[in-house]
């Protein structure tokens, strides 16, 4: 088992919020609201779809299970061919970078399936009345949880090329295109490919929860498993339930094997590290396609047909470098491009307010702030929960190798399955219990993301130098002051980007978590999340506006406040390098 | 693998001329930091020439900008008449840390050179091929870099730029991450290559700070000198191929370009050090107290006895001429030791030094750090000034700024916090970037 380090998306920077951030908030919610904006001046009901009828026959699931899997990659290409460009722009021009990279902050905070009320009504509206319009709102907002964080770590990557590759590169006259396929892409490769692998592990959970949705009067079921369950649900089917989660596992499986494992395999000889190192990780498929000659056959013409694009030069023009040498000096540049920002921040912005304004008042947003930090205690009690939990079992199980080897790659496999499947087994207990929604709801929230934290832990234990703890067993460390000297600040990193992806991952999932049905018994846990919910349910796009922009808020605020701090804290002090 | 040179040919045009060409570059408090100063050369058809000089003498600038990948302040840079903006074709580089790429073989990574230049496939094979046949990479042509030793890595960014037949080639410190043996092989086959005609290029400039190796292998050494980089002297190596080390007139040449180095500037003003920069401007290179105390030892003991060449001491205590150079300067600054015509003397202190105990080596260390290094003084009366006894490291790092570069200022204010912890004079906490006078309970 091989472990990539990487660094979460939007942590590794500064810390003290600038103009662009403020900016990029603006820009992202002003968006939105033109988008709202659009349909309420069309002011109908946008067209229905003809409603389909889900049927729970487990012997359909293989074809739902498909659809769904093929929305899966088709987000997954789109997101790679974003990430290329967008990543390309902020990493190789200045100016680009100081907007591109805060939207990009801004993006990653915005909850996906508040999006998702967004891209519905955007995407139905382009194509009213088509199964087209829904396939691809679902297919963005499965991209809008992949692309972000691959996206950031193309961009780190490029900003970190080694300088004299690049003078190689320059030196031996690449062009551009050459350049880009020579060295760019395959320097940013391993941190993408793990990126990738993370993004299709949230992004199942959208799969399953953009498939069957409801804005005020669209509704939305498009064939896969997701609105298999949601069927399930509303026909009280439990066995069907269990049927889904049996194909989950099966797909999450088959594509963890056949796919991403050989990749990662396949990715690794892209590492810039000189020496061979200890451990490669291996894929049997990869063998198979190394080893067996028909199927080798198959990789050189497909290996071939990619080095030619790399090698292509294309007739594009050398860019021009000197052009812009003009006699205005560079500050002047930027103090006219930081005005244009300002400008347009304050003109999106007081738009927005009259946008909103015209529908809630002060007393809206004092709601919407309150039960944004009843969600905030929820989360953040859950992460303590997990961490007390998890990380004492993860570092007892990655002190034992042989354990941990099985153990770690089951809690990834948890991690990546979408935990609102099983929402529902969760929902029929609390609703048979009489229990309080407000507080056993929220569980649900961190059900898919602790495994994060646990796997996390054990890898960090798995890397801590034998040498070190050898040196505090000589010691006689023990007990507390063996966790508080050596484990804790040893596996404190890794610990960190877990716990970061897991809060993340919560507040996602506080949408779906915090309003839950089974059946015709609705449960409900006053939050931001369930605030959300049912603003999407009404069609009421102001008070969406709202719950969205609060909640980006929120995790920004966290990540800056709190995530950035430790994470520094622990790049700086306890990285054993 | 045509282009056969023959060493007399030197009245063809020049290939590089460079002409009055200075670089600087802007230093945080707006002044700014010349590099190179005035540079002039001339390469023509069918010479090695070494660019020898000490780290930060602008050596390495020069080659970038003849290269093309580095711009010039003021000056002409040409090659083959034509002026330098961007890298030029029909000139290749060699570099110091290989610069391959790791997710291509040696062949692909050969191959990559003419790829960009447009090669047809067939065509771009063969002559790829020959290039590793000629450096002796035959059987590695499917190996990733990273299965291979240093050496034949080397090898690689070799092939790489011979293969795209250039008229110069450009080495940037080729051998130097290399071990000692590896290096010295690779030296003699690029050199016997050279001489039976077998290589590509017209010219090579070669830039080095191992004086040994520019003897060995150059026509032609310009010796530079820093703050700012300048051509000090131009020497022309008259000795005939294959050069011997041990040869008597081959020993006489190095000694007299390691006195070179080594001898005070007479056109500037009496720098006593040898160290850039004066008073609280000093930069300092970051030595460490073990390595200072060692070498003090070594020259006190036999069979030095207080006085030695550079050359016998480094190749004694197998070290690069360059890391010698500095260690010595530092010695130099603080009284220990000094240096005259290309020999290390031992001062009283030093003598004293290697006598005493543990305690009375750091406080006679702290003397003389106080008396001589100038920013170590500030940083004392300030923190003795102040009621809290503590102050920011940022406010010495600014003043510091003032005459040097930031790279230069951190590189000082390291060599500060090390010899000052050791002298226990203050103490820094790193977290905190902060210099106070508490010990640590």
């Amino acid at each position: 088992m091989v472990f990539h380090k990487v660094t979460p998306g939007g942590v590794g920077r500064r810390l003290v919020p600038n103009i662009f951030d403020v900016a990029a908030l603006v820009l992202v919610t002003g968006l939105l609201v033109l988008i709202a904006y659009g349909v309420d001046q069309a002011d109908a009901p946008l067209a229905t779809l003809p409603t389909r009828t889900i049927s729970l026959d487990p012997w359909l699931l293989p074809q739902y299970a498909l659809r769904t899997t093929l929305r899966m990659l088709t987000a997954m290409v789109w997101s790679l061919v974003f990430t290329f460009v967008y990543a390309t722009l902020a990493a190789k021009s200045r100016r680009a970078e100081m907007v591109l990279i805060p939207l990009l902050d801004v993006l990653q905070s915005v909850p996906i399936l508040g999006f998702l009320t967004f891209t519905v009504v955007f995407f139905m509206g382009l194509f009213p009345g088509r199964v087209l319009g829904a396939e691809l709102a679902s297919v963005f907002a499965i991209f809008t949880s992949q692309a972000w964080n691959m996206t950031f770590s193309m961009y780190q990557s490029l900003r970190s090329l080694p300088k004299d590759l690049e003078e190689v590169s320059s030196s031996f006259h690449l062009s551009w295109w050459q350049r880009f396929w020579h060295l760019d892409v395959p320097f940013a490769m391993p941190g993408l490919v793990w990126n990738a692998m993370m993004s299709m592990s949230g992004g199942w959970f959208f799969v399953v929860a953009s498939e069957a949705i409801t804005v005020g009067d669209t509704s939305v079921v498009l064939p896969g498993i997701g609105s298999y369950v949601a069927t399930a649900i509303d026909q009280q089917n439990l066995a069907a339930i269990g049927w889904a989660v049996l194909s989950m596992l099966v797909i999450i499986i088959a594509y963890d094997q056949l796919l991403f494992r050989p990749i990662v395999a396949w990715a690794d000889k892209f590492r810039v590290e000189q020496t061979a190192s200890g451990e490669a990780p291996d894929s049997w498929v990869l063998d198979l396609f190394r080893r067996t000659r028909a199927l080798r056959a198959v990789t050189l013409f497909a290996s071939n047909g990619l080095r030619a694009i790399g090698r292509l030069s294309l007739p594009l023009p050398r860019l021009p470098r000197p052009a812009l040498r003009l006699a205005l000096p560079e500050q002047l540049v930027d103090g006219a491009w930081r005005v244009i920002l300002v400008v347009a921040t304050v003109w999106i912005g007081s738009e927005i307010v009259r946008f909103v304004g015209a529908n809630l008042g002060l007393s809206d947003v004092a709601e919407a702030f309150g039960k944004g930090l009843l969600t905030l205690l929820r989360v953040s009690v859950l992460i303590a929960i997990a961490s007390l939990v998890w990380v004492p079992i993860g570092v007892w199980v990655g002190l034992r190798p042989r354990i941990a080897q099985k153990v770690q790659p089951l809690a990834q496999f948890l991690a990546a399955f979408p935990a609102n499947i099983a929402f529902p087994a969760a929902v029929m207990l609390i609703v048979h219990a009489k229990l309080d929604p407000n507080i056993w709801l929220s569980p649900l929230m961190i059900l898919g993301t602790q495994w994060y934290i646990l796997f996390n832990v054990i890898a960090g234990t798995t890397a801590f130098p034998s040498d070190l703890k050898e040196a505090a067993a000589s010691l006689h460390l023990k007990g507390w002051r063996w966790w508080k000297t050596v484990m804790l600040p040893g596996v404190f990193p890794y610990y960190v980007t877990g716990a970061i992806t897991a809060s993340g991952g919560s507040w996602n999932a506080s949408i779906v978590a915090e309003a839950a049905s089974w059946g015709n018994h609705s449960l409900t846990a006053t939050g931001l999340g369930s605030y959300i919910a049912a603003a999407t349910a009404a069609g009421d796009f102001p008070r969406v506006v709202l719950g969205i922009a609060v909640m980006s808020i929120f995790v920004t605020l966290t990540n800056r406040l709190v995530w950035r701090p430790l994470y520094g804290f622990a790049e700086r002090r306890l990285r054993i390098s | 693998m045509t282009a056969i040179l023959s060493p007399a040919a030197q009245t063809s045009a020049p290939l590089v001329e460079i002409t009055d060409v200075s670089r600087v570059f802007p230093k945080a408090n707006g002044e700014d930091l010349t590099v190179l100063e005035k540079v002039n050369l001339t390469i023509r058809s069918g010479e090695i020439i070494g660019l020898l000089g000490r780290s930060g003498s602008g050596k390495s600038t020069l080659l970038r900008i003849i290269a093309g990948l580095s711009a010039t302040s003021s000056g002409a840079a040409l090659f083959k008449g034509q002026p330098i903006s961007g890298p030029p074709e029909g000139l290749a580089m060699v570099f110091q840390s290989f610069a391959l790429f790791p997710w291509l073989t040696v062949l692909q990574n050969v191959e990559l050179g003419l790829e960009a230049l447009g090669v047809e496939t067939a065509e771009r094979r063969r002559r790829a091929l020959a290039a590793i046949d000629l450096i002796g990479l035959d059987g590695f042509e499917n190996a990733y870099p990273k299965e291979l030793s240093g050496g034949m890595r080397q090898r690689v960014g070799f092939a790489r730029a011979l293969v795209v037949h250039p008229d110069l080639l450009l080495m940037d410190e080729p051998f130097s991450a290399l071990d000692v043996l590896t290096a010295e092989t690779l030296r003699t086959d690029i050199i016997d290559l050279w001489i039976e005609g077998r290589l590509p290029m017209k010219s090579v400039l070669i830039v080095t700070h191992n004086i040994e190796e520019a003897v060995l292998m150059c026509d032609r050494i310009l010796v530079f000198s820093s703050n700012p980089g300048r051509i000090a002297s131009e020497i022309q190596v008259g000795l005939p191929h294959p050069r011997n080390r041990l040869d008597p007139a081959f020993r006489a040449l190095v000694d007299s370009i390691y006195a070179r180095m080594t001898q005070r500037d007479a056109g500037k003003m009496a720098i006593p050090t040898g160290i850039p920069g004066t008073g609280v401007g000093m930069v300092l290179n970051h030595i460490s107290t073990n390595e200072m105390s060692g070498l003090i030892e070594a020259l006190a003991g036999e069979p030095f006895h207080g006085r030695a060449d550079l050359p016998v001491l480094a190749d004694k205590l197998q070290m690069e001429a360059d890391e010698l150079f500095h260690l010595a300067e530092a010695l130099q600054l603080l009284r220990f030791a000094s240096l005259s015509e290309g020999d290390l003397l031992l001062s009283d202190a030093g003598k004293a030094f290697t006598e005493m105990g543990t305690d009375e080596r750091k406080t006679l260390f702290a003397q003389h750090l106080l008396a001589h290094v100038p920013i170590v003084g500030v940083i004392r009366r300030v923190l003795d000034e102040r009621p809290s006894h503590a102050a920011p490291a940022a406010r010495f790092r600014q003043e510091l700024e003032d005459y040097m570069s930031e790279d230069y200022a951190d590189e000082t204010l390291k060599a500060v916090v090390s010899w000052a912890r050791y002298a226990e004079l203050f103490a820094y906490d790193d977290a905190a970037e902060m210099f106070s006078l508490e010990n640590p309970q």
